[in-house]
């Protein structure tokens, strides 16, 4: 083995939450040396990750990715996350694959490398000059989890440190279904209380959960909780769980939260029906799922049809709270933009236009996540209705679309405390 | 339970940190002007419990950053930004003279960082608060590994640092109250050197043998260091705090077998008797143990006992002789051993035999004995048990909180960059620099 120094890698903070930033510092190289900035991960599901970024030392000897131009690999520009949020499978990983966590409650472990020279490829059979190990959590320490089987609803309610009690969230993922912690563990570590829905298994239709009171349930659940502050509770839906979002805001007469966040919605539901009738439309209009040239299958067209019956749409005039649409321009698998549109329109009409504040992004995909995760253009998905799994498109440009998840959670996060944690009265009390 | 209590947001960043490492506490969307308290809690891993607390005054903004604005009272005052860490002390009612000390490293220490509502001092911990949060404060980075090493009959932990290496290696040695104390060579790991704690008071030989090592014993541990196929053998230093100095000290002058590179001298001497084993240093401190003096609270004093400096050179390290760069770091108000003035007499020596530039001496006014790494508790007495004498005593280490505190900061930077410097420098041009340290 060499005998000589190796270069100092440090990664700072080395274990921080997903949503946090990091320094990435290379020291005592060479002057004017030529590196390869890498980033790997082994997911749960033993699939490789890897990002990578060349650079070059300055006359010091020292890279450091939050200020130095990366001249090549998986992201350019001056990118301090770039080692994250460009990170894709290893080659020859299976097609389709997304990352996702599935067990908050350990780390995501990164192992960031610096190798001599611009290496584009065989990483793994190379050794580093240095590498250092980063642990990126979506719970923060005190974080309470807490399993929830109770009214036939089921989920997993996340609880912030301390003595509350908390403004609380309903939290709802889209419709690949299963259970999703890490947005609700990470928004508890944020100070929010929050509930991920599960309202049915992946490619189940028949499991799931299809009647109206099932999600006004959940809500009550969140309410009722003795550290939750039962009038501050706002929810949060991603696709199809922003429609749910949307109905719930517009038609419950149970559920009242105090605001609304909706990644990628629409307000598309079949009056009288129940989420099986959604699934039916959907299947109807089947006939118009557009296959790309790749074999993905992009929603978008059929969306346009459907959203086209007004009889299908949800009455959004009668949403009396702020909501916050966040959409992508590229969304590929749903015409979200014109729907925020037209609920933007609607609502402005009913004299409702400043609850509403829209959020939409260039070149940004349907899958809206916190930040500094990968994108997914297109990923290997279940329907409800299909038996088979098919490749969905969803959109998006890598780099503008992680500009867009870092630039809206923020916001979102930022929206979330203004309503749910802002002071009752003005006067000051002492 | 008041409403509008839940409108106090508090922050702690980072929430999982090393130990070394800053934070920034801040709370907001309280009322303008209003009066908290920030308080700090921890249960150690023997049991005791230790709190700390600041008293604030929110801006106009309604918020409190405790790295800006100056803390009224409590356990520390004025702007200090990891007062709520090295202020912690043990609550009322607990037993005198404790020390926190993790000896398990592969767990944080967990504190609680609450606000309270106004300016208060007691029963804190009983009352519920506005808000609080968990913070985990590490000694070891992820990836970092710990080996245990029982070859050459050694007792000893080596952490290797994450990545292929080959790294540097530090040899790390505590003092006279034995065990083995790990953390602050896990720490030295985290920040890319190969450091090996090594037990040389009560390491299972001597316990079954009921002998004190000799000088091979650490040449032994050198050489496990040298040989390591992570370690770059040309790159060791020796860190020594209290009586691991006199080893450090002896050893790098005079050792045929260890090269060190560098050397870091805490809290120590170089008065010696000749022939210099250590079995030979502790049976000195045992015949003057008639200078220990007695403080009127009853804490034991034992500068005295290599004082006063002797000038006969035979009596001493000869430091003239020493071939790499020494640093040595000082407490004025060291109540334990006289280390101020045996830095002194170092210096004064290494002038005379022509090799001070050798010699770097960081001494800091009313710092004490223990000058560890940064945001622990500081012990200004605390109950200790020599190896020798098996009994326990109230000893003084000396040191003022806060000064002590600033002076751990300061010494630990410091030693990071020193070591850097001397292990990882001298090769690449141009490349020795310091990062965020």
């Amino acid at each position: 083995m060499s005998q000589t120094v190796p270069p100092v890698l440090s990664v700072h903070p080395s274990r921080s939450l997903v949503d946090e930033k990091l320094k990435v510092l290379v020291e005592n190289l060479p002057p004017g040396s030529p590196v390869t900035l890498h980033s790997l991960h082994r997911s749960e599901d033993e699939h490789y990750w890897e990002a990578y970024g060349h650079y070059v030392s300055d006359h010091r000897g020292i890279v450091s990715v939050a200020e130095d131009l990366s001249v090549g690999g998986t992201y350019t520009g001056i990118e301090s996350m770039g080692l994250l949020w460009s990170m894709r499978p290893v080659p020859g990983s299976r097609k389709g694959l997304r990352l996702r966590k599935m067990n908050v409650r350990s780390p995501m472990l990164f192992n960031i490398s610096v190798y001599n020279g611009l290496i584009t490829e065989g990483f793994r059979e190379q050794t580093p000059l240095a590498s250092a190990l980063i642990e990126r959590w979506y719970m923060a320490p005190g974080v309470q989890r807490i399993d929830i089987r109770e009214k036939g609803v089921r989920g997993t309610l996340f609880i912030p440190p301390g003595p509350g009690p908390f403004p609380g969230l309903l939290d709802m993922w889209g419709g690949g279904g299963g259970l999703l912690e890490y947005r609700s563990s990470l928004l508890a570590s944020r100070g929010f209380a929050s509930f991920a829905l599960e309202y049915f298994n992946s490619g189940e239709l028949e499991s799931a959960e299809l009647e109206f009171s099932y999600f006004e349930n959940a809500f009550s659940i969140v309410k009722d909780h003795p550290q939750v502050i039962p009038d501050k509770i706002g929810i949060f839906g991603l696709s199809l769980g922003s429609i749910m979002t949307v109905y719930l805001a517009a038609e419950s007469t149970i559920v009242k939260p105090l605001c609304c966040v909706c990644v990628s919605a629409s307000h598309f539901y079949p009056p009288g029906k129940n989420l099986h009738g959604v699934f039916e439309v959907m299947t109807m209009n089947s006939h118009m799922i557009r296959v790309d040239e790749n074999g993905h299958h992009a929603w978008r067209d059929m969306g346009l049809e459907i959203i086209k019956e007004p009889s299908n749409r949800i009455n959004v005039e009668k949403i009396n709270c702020p909501m916050l649409l966040v959409n992508g321009l590229d969304d590929q698998n749903w015409p979200s933009v014109e729907c925020a549109d037209e609920i933007a329109q609607i609502m402005s009409a009913a004299g409702k236009g400043d609850l509403v504040t829209r959020l939409h992004y260039p070149d940004t995909g349907h899958l809206i996540e916190p930040p500094f995760s990968p994108h997914f253009r297109a990923t290997k998905f279940k329907t409800a209705t299909g038996k088979q799994k098919v490749i969905m498109l969803w959109g998006g440009q890598t780099k503008p679309h992680s500009d867009a998840q870092e630039d809206s959670w923020r916001k979102i996060l930022s929206f979330l405390q203004h309503h749910l944690y802002s002071r009752e009265t003005p006067k000051a009390r002492m | 339970m008041d409403r509008k209590q839940y409108c106090v947001k508090l922050s702690v960043q980072p929430s999982r940190g090393l130990m070394d490492e800053k934070f920034i506490v801040q709370v907001h969307n309280v009322p303008p002007g209003f009066q908290l308290t920030i308080h700090a809690f921890h249960k150690c891993d023997d049991g005791h419990s230790w709190e700390a607390f600041g008293h604030y005054t929110a801006s106009a903004a309604g918020a409190v950053n405790v790295s800006e604005d100056p803390s009224l009272g409590g356990t520390y005052s004025g702007v200090e930004q990891m007062g709520l860490l090295w202020s912690l002390r043990p609550v009322p009612g607990s037993k005198p003279g404790l020390r926190m000390r993790k000896m398990n490293v592969q767990t944080p220490m967990e504190v609680s960082i609450s606000v309270y509502q106004g300016h208060q001092t007691e029963g804190l911990v009983d009352q519920v608060p506005l808000t609080s949060v968990v913070v985990e404060r590490w000694y070891i980075a992820p990836g970092v590994r710990r080996v245990p090493i029982t070859e050459g009959g050694l007792t000893a932990t080596l952490f290797l640092p994450s990545g292929p290496g080959p790294f540097p290696g530090v040899l790390d040695l505590w003092g006279g109250g034995g065990k083995l104390v790990e953390y602050r060579s896990a720490l030295l790991a985290s920040h890319g050197f190969a450091s090996m704690a090594l037990d040389y008071l009560t390491p299972k030989i001597t316990i079954e043998t009921k002998k004190i090592v000799d000088n091979q014993y650490f040449e032994t541990a050198y050489r496990v260091l040298e040989q390591h196929p992570q370690v770059l053998g040309s790159r060791i230093a020796m860190l020594g705090l209290s009586l691991g100095t006199s080893v450090t000290l002896k050893l790098s002058v005079y050792s045929q077998v260890m090269k060190l590179r560098c050397a870091v001298c805490i809290s120590g001497s170089h008065v010696q008797p000749p022939g210099g084993s250590l079995e030979q240093v502790l049976t000195c401190f045992r015949e003057n143990a008639g200078k220990t003096r007695i403080n009127e609270e009853g804490h034991i004093i034992w500068r005295d006992l290599l004082l006063p400096i002797p000038t006969d050179p035979t009596l001493k390290v000869d430091v003239g002789q020493l071939q790499c760069p020494l640093l040595l770091v000082v407490g004025e108000d060291d109540q334990n051993w006289p280390a101020p003035e045996s830095a002194m007499d170092m210096k004064e020596m290494m002038e005379k035999a022509g090799n001070s530039h050798l010699l770097t001496v960081l001494s800091y006014p009313n710092a004490g004995h223990l000058i560890e790494p940064p945001y622990t508790p500081h012990a200004r007495f605390s109950k200790f048990m020599t190896v020798d004498t098996r009994q326990k005593v109230m000893v003084l280490w000396g040191g003022e909180t806060a000064a002590h505190s600033r002076a751990q900061e300061d010494a630990w930077r410091k030693t990071l960059i020193f070591l850097r410097e001397n292990l990882y420098g001298g090769t690449n041009p141009g490349a020795t620099s310091v990062s965020h340290l």
